[in-house]
């Protein structure tokens, strides 16, 4: 699976996207986000508000439980300021 | 539809939506330009998810066309590096009459603001970086007024 990361997550995660493989215990997006919080420090910053992050399966917008299925592309971001 | 790096010229795109029709009675044209915060601000640097951006805008113009009577729509997005002055967002709309026009003009901009995946980074003036500018409560606020 495809993750992405937008502004300042990635920022802090330091890359804007890569590969992960979380372990098939993980279904939710809100899952996702506990587990890559606690793959290092700067995913640990880059998750540390969880509730107030936004998330998008193959370029949909999803609620933190939504399940993640057979996402191909998964991105966390802070909530938009376009406009 | 459309998200761009390059300036947009807002008279031109409102014109191709009215060029050779007579029964349009009413276009609005809405601009979001770059503020300076006082002087403070040397430049905006949006970023967006590509792909995405352009399906959210979208979406979000076939939601307009599905509440409002409307005879056309533009929308379009910067992203890159944007000075002061500069435009940043476009939203014209072309109705018989102006109350759908406004109301659908405005439904744009609301959505456009907390769901099109853009996020705007300050440059200050003084060289430094700036932070990550924050979503307003307020924004969401009027997005979420329209789900009503």
């Amino acid at each position: 699976m495809r993750a992405l990361y937008f502004a300042w997550v990635r920022e802090r995660i330091g890359k804007a996207e890569e590969e992960i493989a979380p372990p098939e215990t993980i279904k939710t997006v809100g899952e996702l986000m506990g587990w890559l919080h606690g793959q290092g420090e700067n995913y640990a910053a880059a998750f540390a508000h969880i509730k107030s992050m936004r998330a998008a399966i193959d370029r949909t917008h999803v609620k933190h439980d939504a399940l993640i299925g057979n996402a191909r592309e998964i991105a966390f971001f802070p909530p938009m300021t376009g406009g | 539809m459309r998200v761009q790096k390059e300036v947009f010229d807002a008279a031109a795109e409102a014109a191709v939506l009215t060029d050779g029709r007579s029964d349009i009675g009413a276009v609005v044209t809405f601009t979001g330009l770059c503020r300076d915060e006082g002087g403070a601000l040397a430049a905006l640097e949006i970023e967006h998810y590509p792909g995405m951006a352009e399906d959210e805008i979208t979406r979000v113009a076939c939601e307009a066309a599905a509440r409002w009577p409307l005879e056309g729509i533009v929308a379009i997005h910067r992203y890159g590096l944007i000075k002061p002055g500069e435009p940043i967002v476009l939203v014209v709309t072309a109705s018989t009459h102006r109350t759908e026009a406004f109301a659908a003009a405005t439904f744009l901009m609301d959505y456009l603001k907390t769901e099109a995946p853009f996020w705007k980074k300050q440059h200050l003036a003084d060289q430094t970086s700036g932070d990550w500018v924050e979503a307003k409560a307020q924004d969401f606020a009027a997005a979420d007024k329209w789900r009503a």
